[in-house]
This record gives C-alpha cells, sequence and structure tokens, in this order.
C-alpha cells in the first residue's frame, strides 16, 4: 500500500496544522477546552497582534492553572480595547489599575493569595512594551528581584499604540514613529538606543524568561504553559505585530511576525535562571529588507534612492542575533 | 495596657492588633520606624498570617497595597512626603477603585529644597484624591486612628489616611494605652469585600469610563463620601464605649463655649494651642480651640456649627497653597456663616520651624485687637527675606530659591567657581 507522509508543517505558512496533530499537542485554543479568557467582541483592529497574542496567551494559562487565574493588566490598547465601560471581554478576573505599576499590582494579588492559603490560584501579569520596558520597568525589575510568585507577559508591539503611535524603548532602529519622525538625514528611530528587556530579565536570574511571536502560536502556548508549571518571577516577551503602528496590511500580521524572526531581528529563545536553555533557530532564512518593505513605518528606506546604508545596519543587527543565539545553528547549541 | 513607647512603635503594635495581611513598605524619614517595627513582627512570626514586601518605590507600595485588596487582603502601607508624591497616582486609583487600604502618613515638608522636618504639605497634597483623611493629634489618637481606619474604611470601600506628624509625634516617647487583641477583635470585624478578584466569581476591576458616566461615578464618589460624615461620629461614640477613650470624630472643640476667637488647627500643634489658649484664658480671654480630626471629607456642618459663636477665627496651618495663603483657611472659610475677613491664616511650622506659646500668644492678642494680617508667616525671619529681595531687585538670578541665599552670603559650599 502506498504510503505518504503526512506534512507536520502547513506550506507556506509554517502553521501547525492542528487538524493534522493527535489530540494532545494540538493548542488549547483549536479545542472545545479554551476558555475565551479575551472574549470576541473586544475593539481591537482588524489583525491586532496583541488581541491575538494575549487571547493564546491567557488561554494557555487558564488551561495550566485549571482556570484558576487573576489577570492583572496595564493601560494601554490591550487594556482600552478590552474593557469599554460598560462592556467587557476578560472572562477571567481582571483589573487595571494604572500604567506603570501591573507588576506590582500583580505582586499584591498574589502576596494575598499567598496569605489565604489559596496558592492554587495563579497570577498572570500583562502589558504592552511601553507599560514593560519604560515607564512600568521600576515595579518589573522589583517583582523579578524580589521572585514574586507572578508570570509577566509583554505584547511587544514596539511602540506606545494606545497614544497614537509614539517611540518608546523597544522601537526599534530606523522606525518610524509619530515622535521618530521619517525626516532629516537619519529619518525614523536613532541606532544605538533601545532596551533589550528579556536580557534584562535574564539578568535577574528569574526561574524563566521567554520570548515567543504570534507567529508560532504553539511555541508560544507551550511557553506560557511552561512558565505556568514554574513558581517565582517569570517573563515572556511576546512580538505582536500592529497593523496600525506599523502600517502593514491586516492580514500580513503572521507573516510579519514570521520575518521578523526569521530575518534574526527577533530572536525567539528561552532561559532558566539567566541561562539561555532554547533557541528556535530560523528555517528559512530572509534578509532584513523582506521584513521591512511590506510596513510603512520602513518605507523611508526605500525611495528613491534606497537607503542601503540603513538596511545594511539594520542587517547588521539580525546577523548579531543570529552569532550571538546561534539562530542557522545546525543543531540545539546550548 | 500603658505603655511608655515611641509613637512610630506604638502606631505599629496598633495595626498589628488589626491583623493586616498584606504590608508593604519603601523607607522614608519620618515613617521608617513604623514598618520597621511591622517587618520584624511578621519576621518573628507574631504577626501572621501576613505578608510583609519591601518594594522598590512608593509607587510600588501603594500598587502592591491596590493588588492586595482587591484580592481580598487587608492591606497597609506607611509613607511620607517625596515618597506620598512619588506614589500620588497609585493614591488617586486606590480611590477610585474604592479599596480600603489603610495608610498612615507621616507628616514631613516637600522639597525643594530638600526637608525631612514636619509640616502638613503632602497630606494636603493630596487632599483632593478621594482618600478619608485623618489628622491624629497626639500619639494615642494616632494609634486609635488605625483601628478606627480600617473599620471605616471596610464598611465604606474608601482607602483611608491617617496623618501624623513626622517626628514630633513618631518619635516622641509618650503615654499610650494599648487596646488587647479581644478589644480590638470585636470592634474590628475580618474584611469582607464586597468584590474581588476570584476565579470563582470573575469580574473585570478598573474599566475604562467614557464622558457617558465618568461624572456620575465622580459624583457617587463624593457622596460616599458625604456618607462618611454622618457615620464617623457614631463610630467614634462606638469606639469610645468600647476602649473608653474619645478619639477620632470629626472634630473637638475646646474652650468655645463663648469664645469670641477661636484658633482651628490640626495635628499635635493643637496640644501647643491649647496650653496657651489656658493661659490666655486665666487672663479672662475668651479664646477656644478647634480641632479638626477629619479634614477630608470636610465636616463642613459640624465647624459650621463650631464657630457659629466666634466672631474672630484664626486658622494657624503647617501648609502653605502658595500664591494664595492657607489651604485649611480656604476649607474653613466655606463653613463660616461670618464675614470671610473674619477668617485670618497663620502660616507655622513649615519644614519643622518650631511652634512657640510666645508665638502663638503674640499672633493670638494680634488678632484679637484686628491688627493681625490675613496671612501671617508665623516667626518669619523678616531681615534674611528682605535682604535677599533686595539682592533680587538689583540683580535678577534664576534658579533655585535657597541656594541663591546662600550664594548671596558667600557660603563656599553654594559657589560654582
Ligand atoms: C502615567 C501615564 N502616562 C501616560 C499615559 C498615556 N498612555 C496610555 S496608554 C499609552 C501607550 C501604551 O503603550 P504600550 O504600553 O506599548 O501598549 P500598546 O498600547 O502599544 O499596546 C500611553 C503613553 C498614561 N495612561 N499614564
Ligand atoms: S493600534 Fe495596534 S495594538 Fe492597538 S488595537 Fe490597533 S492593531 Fe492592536
Ligand atoms: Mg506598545
Amino acid at each position: 500500500m502506498s504510503y505518504q507522509p503526512v506534512k507536520f508543517y502547513q506550506t507556506g505558512t509554517f502553521t501547525v496544522g492542528n487538524r493534522l496533530l493527535p489530540p494532545d499537542v494540538r493548542t488549547v485554543q483549536s479545542t472545545q477546552r479554551r476558555t475565551n479568557s479575551l472574549n470576541s467582541g473586544h475593539r481591537a483592529c482588524q489583525g491586532c497582534g496583541e488581541a491575538l497574542g494575549a487571547r493564546f496567551a491567557m488561554d494557555a494559562a487558564m488551561e495550566a492553572s485549571e482556570r484558576k487565574l487573576i489577570a492583572a493588566n496595564a493601560t494601554g490598547c490591550l487594556e482600552v480595547f478590552s474593557t469599554p465601560y460598560p462592556e467587557t471581554s476578560w472572562q477571567i478576573p481582571w483589573i487595571h489599575s494604572v500604567f506603570g505599576n501591573t507588576a506590582a499590582v500583580a505582586t499584591g494579588i498574589a502576596a494575598a493569595l499567598k496569605v489565604k492559603g489559596r496558592t492554587d490560584v495563579r497570577v498572570v501579569a500583562q502589558g504592552g512594551d511601553g507599560g514593560t520596558t519604560d515607564i512600568g520597568f521600576g515595579c518589573l525589575s522589583g517583582m523579578f528581584e524580589r521572585n514574586d510568585d507572578v508570570l509577566f507577559i509583554c505584547y511587544d508591539n514596539e511602540a506606545y499604540m494606545n497614544t497614537g503611535v509614539q517611540r518608546s524603548s523597544a522601537t526599534p532602529a530606523a522606525a518610524r514613529t509619530a515622535t521618530t519622525m521619517a525626516v532629516g538625514s537619519e529619518p525614523g528611530n536613532v541606532f544605538g538606543q533601545g532596551k533589550n528587556v528579556p536580557a534584562i530579565a535574564m539578568a535577574h536570574e528569574i526561574p524563566y524568561v521567554a520570548t515567543a511571536t504570534v507567529a508560532d502560536l504553539h511555541d508560544l502556548e507551550a511557553k506560557v504553559k511552561t512558565a505556568m508549571g514554574m513558581r517565582g518571577a517569570r517573563y515572556i516577551h511576546i512580538l505582536v505585530p500592529c497593523p496600525l503602528g506599523w502600517g502593514h496590511a491586516s492580514h500580513d500580521t503572521i507573516r510579519i511576525a514570521r520575518l521578523a524572526k526569521e530575518t534574526g531581528l527577533f530572536p525567539v529563545f528561552e532561559a532558566a535562571h539567566g541561562e539561555l536553555t532554547s533557541v528556535s533557530r530560523i528555517r528559512h532564512q530572509h534578509a532584513v529588507e523582506d521584513y521591512l518593505r511590506p510596513q510603512k513605518r520602513f518605507a523611508h528606506l526605500f525611495g528613491d534612492p534606497p537607503r542601503r546604508d540603513v538596511i545594511d545596519h539594520l542587517q547588521a543587527l539580525a546577523d548579531r542575533n543570529i552569532r550571538r543565539y546561534g539562530l542557522l545553528d545546525a543543531k540545539e547549541s546550548v | 495596657m500603658l505603655k511608655q513607647i515611641e509613637g512610630s512603635r506604638a502606631v505599629a503594635e496598633a495595626v498589628a492588633l488589626c491583623r493586616p495581611e498584606v504590608i508593604c513598605a519603601y523607607p522614608i524619614s519620618p515613617q521608617t520606624h513604623i514598618v520597621e517595627g511591622l517587618g520584624e513582627m511578621v519576621k518573628r512570626g507574631a504577626l501572621a498570617p501576613c505578608e510583609f514586601i519591601n518594594v522598590e518605590s512608593e509607587f510600588a507600595a501603594m500598587s502592591v497595597a491596590i493588588g492586595a485588596s482587591a484580592a481580598g487582603a487587608r492591606a497597609y502601607t506607611a509613607t511620607a512626603s517625596q515618597g506620598l508624591l512619588f506614589m500620588a497616582e497609585a493614591v488617586f486609583n486606590a480611590s477610585g477603585l474604592g479599596l480600603p487600604i489603610v495608610m498612615t502618613v507621616a507628616n514631613r515638608a516637600i522639597g525643594a529644597p530638600i526637608n525631612i522636618w514636619n509640616d502638613h504639605t503632602d497630606a494636603m497634597s493630596q487632599r483632593d484624591c478621594g482618600w478619608i483623611q485623618l489628622f491624629a493629634e497626639t500619639n494615642q489618637e494616632a494609634l486609635d486612628l488605625h483601628i478606627q481606619a480600617f473599620r471605616l474604611g471596610e464598611e465604606l470601600s474608601l482607602p483611608v489616611m491617617v496623618c501624623m506628624d513626622g517626628f514630633i509625634l513618631t518619635h516622641a516617647y509618650e503615654r499610650v494605652d494599648m487596646p488587647t487583641q479581644a478589644q480590638v477583635d470585636a470592634y474590628l470585624p475580618p474584611y469582607v469585600p464586597r468584590q474581588s478578584l476570584d476565579p470563582a466569581e470573575p469580574v473585570s476591576i478598573g474599566a475604562m469610563v467614557g464622558p457617558e458616566a465618568f461624572m456620575e461615578v465622580r459624583y457617587l464618589a463624593h457622596v460616599k463620601q458625604m456618607r462618611a460624615l454622618e457615620l464617623i461620629p457614631g463610630w467614634a461614640e462606638e469606639f469610645r464605649r468600647a476602649f473608653g477613650r474619645d478619639s477620632g470624630g470629626l472634630l473637638h472643640s475646646y474652650r468655645t463655649e463663648d469664645a469670641e476667637l477661636v484658633i482651628v488647627a490640626l495635628g499635635s500643634v493643637l496640644g501647643t494651642i491649647k496650653d496657651t489658649v489656658d493661659a490666655m484664658r486665666e487672663r479672662g480671654v475668651r479664646i477656644g480651640v478647634l480641632g479638626i480630626t477629619c479634614f477630608r471629607p470636610w465636616p463642613q456642618e459640624a465647624v459650621r456649627a463650631a464657630l457659629a459663636q466666634a466672631k474672630q477665627v484664626l486658622v494657624l496651618e503647617k501648609s502653605l497653597a502658595v500664591g494664595l495663603g492657607g489651604i485649611v483657611s480656604n476649607n474653613v472659610r466655606t463653613s463660616y456663616a461670618g464675614a470671610a475677613q473674619a477668617v485670618r491664616t497663620v502660616i507655622a511650622g513649615l519644614g519643622g520651624r518650631p511652634i512657640s506659646r510666645a508665638s502663638l500668644e503674640r499672633v493670638f492678642a494680634q488678632a484679637l485687637d484686628g491688627t493681625l494680617d490675613p496671612v501671617t508667616f508665623l516667626d518669619l525671619d523678616r531681615g534674611l527675606v528682605e535682604r535677599a529681595l533686595a539682592r533680587e531687585r538689583e540683580a535678577r538670578r534664576s534658579g533655585p530659591i535657597a541656594e541663591n541665599i546662600l550664594r548671596d552670603l558667600g557660603v563656599v559650599g553654594a559657589r560654582i567657581s
């Protein structure tokens, strides 16, 4: 009898087709067990990577915590689009306090649960890149340093989207934002600035740090579940393209996220107690140009003449990541 | 039980008797001894179950309290001065979310110039933040107010700030009557939140509210505070019956029966004022005192009634509305039926400047004979000020006033050259 091997990845998208997988390795999202923690009907833009990431992350955390989960949320798009009074999309206990204190609010919730002997209930804090790497950074670092029992998830769309796309310390070099305009001799965000918060999280030597993108939702769910299987301070940094702020087609969110990883611009890895433990290697390497071109925030690099120097500089940053994390190494390098 | 202990220790022990479940703290003088005391009790196991969290800032302290309180735990923190300002955003948030957090403010000045000593600028800066604000006159009252604060806050679902004068009270060793655990337990039932973060009953807390309902939300916050005005006297009475002490309530009148001049003040300075008034009374001066215990909500009607007989009112306050004058005085004016000019402001004790009986007696006498300015700065060094102003007229200089004075005086450290 002729035999045809099942293709694990769907052609073109690399998305793991849940249909083709045995039930126990399918995503929570593809099963009836999913809790719709972030329910439909919210006000996110079409193709919003943050909404997608949050939905997968929260449902995975719900599954892992046996539906005993409390979330603290920073101010930002996720908060605003999910809770326009008197409506809410959250089907889990959820609190929004202010922009910069989410990690500390989560610490307080965890402390309350501990004192009440309810350590079966787990705590997740979440926010955008601004609420994580800038204004929320003090509280985040404090929570890490004390090793409080909180999983903090950063949805990184590389700018302050909710206020109209201003630069944050997660905005990449050369990107146009409302405060790094595409004008002058060095248009867009300057080189040599910015903060690598996953690396800083690792420097706190907390039990778990991971990065992920919305292009690989299996990986994202698996990392959330791994994190939920541990105690102490944990951090997951998810790249979530924003069609509005990045200026790409709303149907390209996943493709752009994948290109961020496949170019090496956004390294996807896991770390435990400050040591790198696994790296998602590049499957089909792309030049950074493939990633930059579909995004209007980089349009000024492709004028006439194009800014080869800037594109090369960005390629060099991707190449450095590839070297640093072994993203092209033949096999597990760590 | 009678004890001779430091004010901070008294407050720490009283707070511990209230069985807080989460305490978060960031150090700032003169608050430190309070949280050190509590931290030690938790570490020793004397206060359990309780989580004591050393946070990285006051902003985090209030935020941890917010999270803990929203998850159903009784939460406490303490701060002062710069620390209160540093947490300001979360302070407003706590009241907006209706979380009954109790916080001690060990009142201290705010810089620049940096100054660690006592005045009321810190608490006054947050007077409209939606918290109940109580001011203690003595260490005994500070201790008692904390016990009442938890009760008050939890019944109203509002946070309560207990203000006590930094150093003057926090660091003073005085005799206090420490209640027993059984007494406090009988007065203060366990915290049962009306709504909390609970997977069994998921709620969203802290949603965005637009123009269609925001006014109503704020109005209801106002109504809630006004309701506190009706309830506080009853609770103080209940406290008196349970503990045998007259502590708390909205305000306390002292020798105001036939007083023509009433001195209004908050906090520990009331002691000095009462001594001064006693001395003047002996000489037949018709003078009395009105101590405000509850500053927010403002006890409009109670103050109006207490000042009904007064021909003149002198508000002695340890805070300054720069560019206007008094803060407390403006509140008093809204409650005084007589002419607004009859309410005079004396700004005193800023940055820890001592307030002496002699100085008080002088301004009180001036108020009585009608020679007191509408706004007076008690014991101001006129010479220093005049010289600075004269130099300012000669050569305009930008920058900090304190350092400019030093530079003009030729103080070496302040020279840049
Ligand atoms: C203290 C404070 N400063 C500024 C703001 C305004 N603000 C609200 S959301 C936001 C941007 C959020 O950006 P980010 O955290 O990256 O989340 P995103 O909206 O991009 O998902 C800003 C600047 C605020 N709410 N509070
Ligand atoms: S602006 Fe961006 S992050 Fe915000 S809702 Fe729209 S797509 Fe999502
Ligand atoms: Mg963002």
